[in-house]
């Protein structure tokens, strides 16, 4: 048994030394919801991200069946093992909720993102930034004689690969879609 | 066959096909249609309260005290952010109500007209699901899935914002039984994971109950068996402040309520146990104390019907989802074919140590001189109310955890109180929707004079409507929970927490018609605590009491639980004694 430590009256220390997690390593994990399309769902998920104090690296949304009206939200997150376990347990209370899917411990799976960049420069700059948004399998979807926009899919690596690239051949914008998952083989 | 009527008419007929009885509420603009309709109906009383917070406690305490869900109806704009704070109590602490409010015409949404608020945006973070109702056709199909939803699964607070157009216009009512939700929470626990439990029960050396909320909130099935399974097992049992009754007080295995206020021998047995079996509780801060030494030694098992709930804040090594009673039936049905097996001779052992424990008496106290102690006029309160068909509310401070500490309940819904929220105001209103639901019961509000001063204006709805809700007021003339923690925690600063110009209670009830009693000798204590329950009508009891009383054992925030501040008066040196004799 634990020896008794009684204290009568008033103590010195502080009412507020909270609580020490469980302290583990941080993983990134890849989420699919499925959600009934109604107003407000995509609100309850995002307010249920900073409402708890969780990261969204990334979110994409969008109708995946008209008539049943689902859509699919995919959510790129990280946390600790016991947060990545709450955040999906928070997310399957959501009444509009129907699924929750972590793609990162179900099997393997595909992670695409689509991202447009717009480089404008001259010469040797211009040259380069299409040989490399060929190594790439960038296409090029607007070009000037200053400047392209090039779309390219892959996953988020890739894209940040080719983003660092293309910074010092005079990258001007970037708009990403984020990510997009599902599970290889069969359902 | 369908049936062709306005939204407001939808309203009340979706209501009475739900067996509401009471809607607590306030008009305005924006929700006459519907208070038309309640006006040309007989079948639902409304009872106007007097400020929207007070109409959602109310229908917290209707529902808290009766099991059924709790209604409050309030207009747009202010009548909806007034609704808040009851929202998020209710949230807290999983108590099913439906609360409709009135919205601005659906082509001026968005427009900042008067009396407009994005109430499904304010209420989405303190509802469990609130809809806004743009057509009228879906109308009494959402009014339905709001019933389900509040009371399925974990039960909680729904918000159905209905725009006046949609009132106005005619649409399709469908009936109650017409529609399918996917909503469906599981109930059934996993069998293999209760067998475990099973096993580990029949093993434990130190077992305890750690029950909560969950349990009442199941009903009454739930309260059975966890009353048949400690019986049978002999194992002690505790519960939270939200589980009180569940367990009768009276009981011969009850330790008590645990966590920051609660008793010794509870929190001692938390910790020191060798298995913990949490039903429907949350491992809440106010329990665990500091969490990496919260009960170091045992195996610990939690039943919960909310997946969130579990692994929260403390891994648990036996999760078990499903509802309480669902649970707790399968539970004993295993532990009973498995030849109902407990080790009888350790558990003699715990019980050894236990009652060591409760030899500290950690709720003593000394009732001396002529100023009432605040645990005195609740000892007295608890012995001449006793036999009495008794529903407690209480408001939010110290006189809460001694209402909690010092009266018995022999029954689940017998006590209201707001737990997670911790809501000051709370009390009062919550009385009136106790009383509602038990016109000839004994209602009484234990309230500080600070947290009632926050909702007295229900005292014109408790006149009006005669309900004779007992407003026991422990009159410490401070805000006594804050000023103990500047005492404890903030060397001794008592910043702002005087309750200073307080008004005449007695002249105040006077006021209201109501009657007033106050008493400040020990020796009148008991004939006006009699007065009080004899008379029929509101009664406002202004109970003077020590100003400086501090409310014991507490485990300050941050600290494990065997690190308790005790009372003056409990009897330490033999705790230490007691508890050290029995170290091995
Ligand atoms: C709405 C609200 N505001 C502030 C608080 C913080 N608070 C907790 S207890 C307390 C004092 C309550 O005073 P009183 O009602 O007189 O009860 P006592 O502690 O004196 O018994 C305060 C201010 C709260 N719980 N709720
Ligand atoms: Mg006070």
């Amino acid at each position: 048994m634990s020896p008794l430590k009684i204290k009568k009256g008033s103590t010195s220390h502080s009412a507020y030394d909270l609580r020490s997690t469980f302290g583990d390593e941080v993983e990134r994990h890849t989420l699919a919801v499925i959600v009934e399309n109604e107003p407000g769902v995509l609100a309850r998920v995002i307010g249920l991200f900073s409402g708890r104090g969780y990261n969204i690296e990334s979110l994409t949304v969008a109708e995946i069946d008209h008539t049943g009206h689902l859509s699919r939200i995919t959510i790129v997150t990280s946390g600790t093992p016991q947060v990545i376990n709450q955040i999906k347990a928070q997310l399957g209370r959501i009444v509009p909720v129907h699924d929750v899917h972590d793609l990162t411990v179900e099997g393997a799976s595909v992670e695409r993102e689509l991202a447009l960049f717009k480089v404008a420069g001259k010469g040797d700059h211009r040259i380069e930034a299409i040989r490399l948004a060929d190594i790439f399998r960038a296409n090029v979807v607007d070009s000037t004689l200053e400047s392209f926009v090039f779309e390219i899919t892959g996953t988020p690596e890739k894209i940040d690969a080719f983003a660092d690239l293309m910074r010092p051949l005079g990258l001007q914008e970037v708009a990403r879609t984020g990510v997009a998952a599902l599970s290889r083989g069969a359902s | 066959m369908s049936k062709q009527m306005t939204g407001a008419k939808m309203v009340v007929q979706a209501l009475i096909d739900q067996g509401v009885d009471t809607v607590f509420g306030y008009p305005g603009g924006a929700v006459l249609p519907i208070y038309d309709e309640i006006f040309q109906q007989n079948h639902i009383q409304h009872i106007l309260v007097r400020h929207e917070q007070g109409a959602v406690h109310a229908a917290e305490g209707y529902a808290r005290s009766t099991g059924k869900p709790g209604v409050a109806l309030v207009t747009s704009g202010p009548g909806a952010t007034n609704a808040v704070t009851g929202l998020t109590d209710a949230l807290m602490d999983s108590i099913p109500i439906i609360v409709l409010t009135g919205q601005v015409p659906t082509f001026m949404i968005g427009s900042d007209a008067f009396q407009e608020a994005d109430t499904v945006g304010i209420t989405r973070p303190c509802t469990k699901h609130n809809w806004l109702v743009k057509e009228t056709d879906t109308l009494s199909g959402v009014m339905h899935e709001a019933f389900h939803v509040a009371t399925s699964g974990r039960p909680g607070p729904v918000l159905i914002d209905i725009p006046k157009d949609v009132q106005f216009a005619s649409g399709t009512y469908t009936e109650k039984a017409k529609r399918k939700s996917h909503y469906a929470p599981q109930v059934k626990g996993d069998i293999e994971m209760i067998t475990e439990l099973a096993k580990a029960m029949e093993k434990a050396k130190r077992p305890v109950f750690y029950t909560g909320g969950g349990i009442i909130n199941s009903g009454p099935a739930a309260t059975q068996l966890l009353r048949e399974l400690v019986a049978a097992t002999n194992f002690p049992i505790t519960s939270t402040l939200m589980g009180l009754g569940c367990y009768p007080a009276s009981g011969d295995n009850w330790l008590g309520m645990l966590g920051m206020h609660g008793l010794y021998e509870a929190n001692m047995a938390m910790h020191d146990c060798d298995l913990m079996i949490n039903i429907g509780a949350r491992f809440d801060d106010r329990i665990t104390g500091r969490v990496d030494a919260f009960s170091p030694k045992s195996k610990k098992a939690h039943i919960d019907i909310d997946a969130s709930s579990i692994n929260k804040v403390i891994h648990v090594d036996m999760p078990i989802l499903g509802d309480c009673a669902h649970v707790l039936e399968d539970l004993l049905n295993v532990w009973k074919s498995r030849g109902r097996k407990t080790d009888k001779e350790n558990l003699a052992k715990w019980w050894g140590q236990i009652n060591e424990w409760r030899k500290v008496d950690c709720l003593a106290f000394k009732q001396e001189g002529k100023t009432i102690r605040p645990q005195h006029a609740l000892t007295r309160l608890e012995e001449l109310t006793k036999g009495h068909d008794r529903y407690i509310t209480t408001e939010v401070g110290q006189h809460q955890m001694w209402a909690a500490q010092y009266l018995g309940f022999e029954d689940p819904n017998r006590w209201m109180t707001s737990g997670g929220l911790g809501t000051m105001g709370y009390g009062f209103p919550a009385s009136i929707g106790v009383q509602m639901a038990h016109r000839d019961s004994l209602v009484i509000n234990v309230a500080g004079e600070a947290s009632w001063l926050m909702n007295m204006q229900e005292l014109g709805t408790a006149m009006q409507y005669q309900l004779p809700v007992k407003q026991f007021i422990l009159n410490n003339e401070r805000l006594g929970m804050v000023r103990q923690w500047q005492e404890l925690l903030h060397g001794e600063r008592y910043s702002q927490s005087w309750s200073e110009a307080l008004p005449d209670f007695v002249k105040l009830a006077d006021a209201f018609g109501a009657k007033g009693i106050i008493c400040s000798d020990p020796a009148d204590l008991d004939d006006a605590i009699m007065e009080m329950i004899n008379h029929d009508g509101p009664v406002v009891f202004d109970c003077l009491v020590e100003k400086h009383e501090n409310c014991f054992p507490m485990i300050p925030s941050g600290k494990p639980h065997n690190e308790m501040l005790l009372g003056e008066n409990a009897d330490t040196a033999n705790a230490i004694q007691g508890a050290g004799g029995a170290l091995v």
